[in-house]
């Protein structure tokens, strides 16, 4: 049966308010390096994990802290975690992009791809020692073109492994527009592959919900792999910090150095001018693409779910309220973690 | 004297390089956007962004090479070059062998690499020693702005495979998108002299395989490669004020590797002390004790190498890789 408009909501609202915090870390410093977040994804993230009991498993890739979050893992691990600190999820040692949880059959890849070769090893091993547990697999649109993905198509239809391949579709790959560099259709290719494919809104929880339900029931029963096709915005780019989003929001301090070496190699030899022409166009194409990404911002997954909730006004402040408790609390101990560290 | 910064140099020169030859393409993930001067000048044709599919555009970049082009084909990072690695051990390295050598597949593949800002075990490697174990493979690392330019020359003029490695923390670019993020809070243990310095006023290729002595000295012989050269330079610094004189050599490419001049300041020094981003085992370090025993000099040895997965955590991270307090103690423990 699906659940309370609030449970999935409560789920999606965590998340949000969790990548909020990490963000405002990140910025202070406290956090080195890339951070991807899940933000955009929540609805994706909540509509799958909801299915997902003990003993199946999760294959996850860069943006694995909305999953987690959902699976119930502690957020003060987690964060302490992202800041590499003893006492972290991981004690400190494989950072955002490497969480590991054991107790929850949940490994992260920072290698676009692993995911797919990931869960079918999981889901192999749930056939052998835990019947009709299943694996999930979450990735991007961009990891469809890589070769391990792809494999891992046919080997979960070969065998019949019960895979889910979540793909949260946001059109782009850093600054790569998916469809300018992917032949054919995707649910097509995977149904060529011979996984069951759907495609879904991935910003309505409800629809990815009902569609991951049947795709769970099919692996459970021996039925093989499903491929779910579900789009989403990231509404702070491909990371904090997202070059191309600095350059649409601070676009004179973040040009300032760029522009001049730019024109100089447009208007200095090199190919044909009509090529020449071609290319700046689709420089300028790629950052009006992300200030409009920017502007317009999403159809926010987490607002999105807002008005199917039957609980009133006062009651939907409580639950928020008792998750940013939460979530404050978890930012607390990381930082006194660190604090004692020294 | 011209100055220019580390990354500055690579596109300089590449782009000489592209002006005079049209045979010469670039082609990775991102290329569009990460070398958008290059895209500018000399349009989507010769500086393609590809799907995120190592395997099949490395293994494009072989035969593409094979039947004329040069290409330049670029992985983001080079811990990614495991996912197509087949295209450079098994056929790229291959070709020469297998054909008698008469085919050769002329391609660089560029990528970066290193650590020392936080990014984690997948994404710091160097990697250098696993991809210089392959014959036919020749893998250059330079450690400063003209080193990198000219031999970016040198590796598109290469006849064979050549895999051309920057270290992210000496190019701004790297250390900008993946560190900073618009950031200015955190901090790096970047080289200046690394980072930008002198170049010449026309670009020369530098030939692969000839090291480069930075410093002289009689007591000692550091032998290095990429950033950890600099590493070895402030600890020969402070060294000196110690009264030991310590030699630095920069490799500046490990494959083909430059035996002669490791020897030749080994026998003067009897003491080798390599500092090796790279893995510790079945590695660089280890070959460089080889090469010496196999000359039949009599050295003592010592090496400071990334030894384990490289932590997340900044703290652990910077002891994981070699930095000034290990050279000392492992140059302190040669004099004993
Ligand atoms: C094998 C490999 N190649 C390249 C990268 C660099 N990289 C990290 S994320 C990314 C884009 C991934 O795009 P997509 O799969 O659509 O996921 P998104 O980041 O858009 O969620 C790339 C190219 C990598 N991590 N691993």
């Amino acid at each position: 049966m699906q659940p309370s408009a609030e449970v999935l909501y409560r789920q999606m609202y965590k998340s949000r308010r969790f990548e909020e915090a990490v963000t405002e870390l990140w910025n202070d410093g406290h956090i080195s390096a890339e951070m991807h977040l899940s933000k955009g994804e929540e609805a994706i993230v909540a509509g799958v994990v909801d299915h997902v009991t003990d003993g199946d498993a999760l294959a996850l890739e860069h943006r694995g802290t909305a999953p987690l979050v959902m699976r119930g893992v502690d957020l003060a691990l987690l964060i302490k975690e992202f800041m590499g600190l003893e006492d972290g999820l991981c004690r400190g040692m494989g950072g955002h992009m490497h969480l590991f949880s054991p107790e929850h059959l949940a490994a992260s890849s920072g290698i676009v791809g692993a995911s797919g070769p990931a869960a079918c090893g999981f889901a192999f091993a749930a056939q052998h020692l835990r019947p009709g547990k299943v694996a999930v697999a979450f990735f991007g649109e961009g990891a469809m073109n890589q070769g391990m993905l792809m494999e891992s198509m046919n080997l979960a239809s070969a065998w019949s492994l019960p895979v889910i391949f979540v793909c949260k579709d946001n059109g782009m790959a850093i600054t790569t527009p998916s469809n300018e560099v992917t032949g054919g259709d995707l649910l097509k290719r995977a149904r060529g592959l011979g996984a069951h494919a759907i495609s879904l809104d991935g910003t309505d929880v409800n629809e990815v919900w009902r569609a991951a339900r049947e795709a769970f029931v099919r692996a459970r029963e021996g039925g093989g792999p499903t491929f779910l096709h579900a789009t989403c915005v990231h509404p702070d780019g491909h990371l904090l910090g997202d070059p191309l989003l600095r350059i649409v929001r601070k676009p004179v301090r973040e040009l300032k150095s760029r522009v001049a070496p730019l024109m100089k190699a447009a208007t200095t030899g090199g190919s044909s001018l009509s090529e020449k022409a071609a290319s700046l166009g689709s420089i300028v194409d790629m950052l009006g693409r992300a200030s409009k990404a920017d502007r317009q911002g999403a159809s926010d997954p987490v607002e999105q779910q807002r008005p199917q909730l039957s609980i009133s006004d006062a009651q939907r402040a409580d639950l928020e309220r008792e998750v940013d408790a939460e979530v404050q609390d978890a930012v607390a101990a990381a930082l006194r973690s660190k604090e004692a560290r020294g | 004297m011209k100055t220019m910064s580390f990354a500055g140099a690579i596109e300089d020169a590449l782009m000489k390089a592209m002006s005079e030859d049209p045979r010469i393409v670039v082609f990775g993930e991102d290329v569009h956007s990460i070398r958008m001067n290059l895209f500018a000048k000399f349009g989507e044709m010769r500086v393609r962004s590809t799907p995120i599919s190592e395997s099949a555009f490395l293994g494009a970049a072989v035969t593409a090479s094979m039947a004329g082009l040069r290409p330049v084909v670029e992985l983001l990072m080079i811990d990614f070059v495991a996912v197509g690695v087949d295209a450079l051990v098994n056929h790229a390295a291959k070709l020469e062998g297998f054909s008698g050598g008469r085919w050769k597949a002329p391609m660089v593949v560029r990528a970066s690499c290193g650590g020392g800002y936080g990014d984690g075990g997948q994404h710091e490697q160097s990697l250098w020693g696993w991809l210089a174990q392959i014959p036919g493979l020749k893998v250059v690392v330079p450690s400063n702005p003209a080193d990198a330019g000219g031999l970016m020359l040198s590796a598109i003029q290469d006849e064979g495979p050549v895999i051309y490695l920057e270290h992210k923390l000496l190019a701004d670019y790297w250390i900008d998108g993946l560190a900073d993020g618009g950031r200015t809070n955190l901090d790096y243990d970047i080289p200046e002299a690394g980072a930008r310095g002198e170049v010449p006023r026309t670009w020369e290729p530098i030939p692969i395989g000839e090291a480069k002595v930075l410093r002289d000295g009689n007591d000692l012989t550091m032998v290095s490669v990429g950033v950890s050269v600099h590493r070895c330079l402030e600890a020969a610094t402070q060294l000196a004020e110690h009264g030991v004189q310590a030699g630095v050599i920069d490799l500046r490419s490990i494959a083909p590797l430059d035996t002669d001049a490791v020897c030749r300041a080994v026998e003067r020094t009897g003491r080798l002390l390599v500092v090796d981003e790279d893995y510790k085992h079945f590695s660089l370090s280890g070959e460089l004790a080889a090469v010496v025993m196999e000359a039949g000099i009599t050295a003592q040895f010592a090496r400071v190498c990334v030894e384990d997965t490289i932590p997340f955590d900044r703290r652990r991270e910077a002891e994981a890789l070699p930095n000034v307090a290990r050279i000392l103690e492992a140059a302190s423990g040669l004099r004993a």
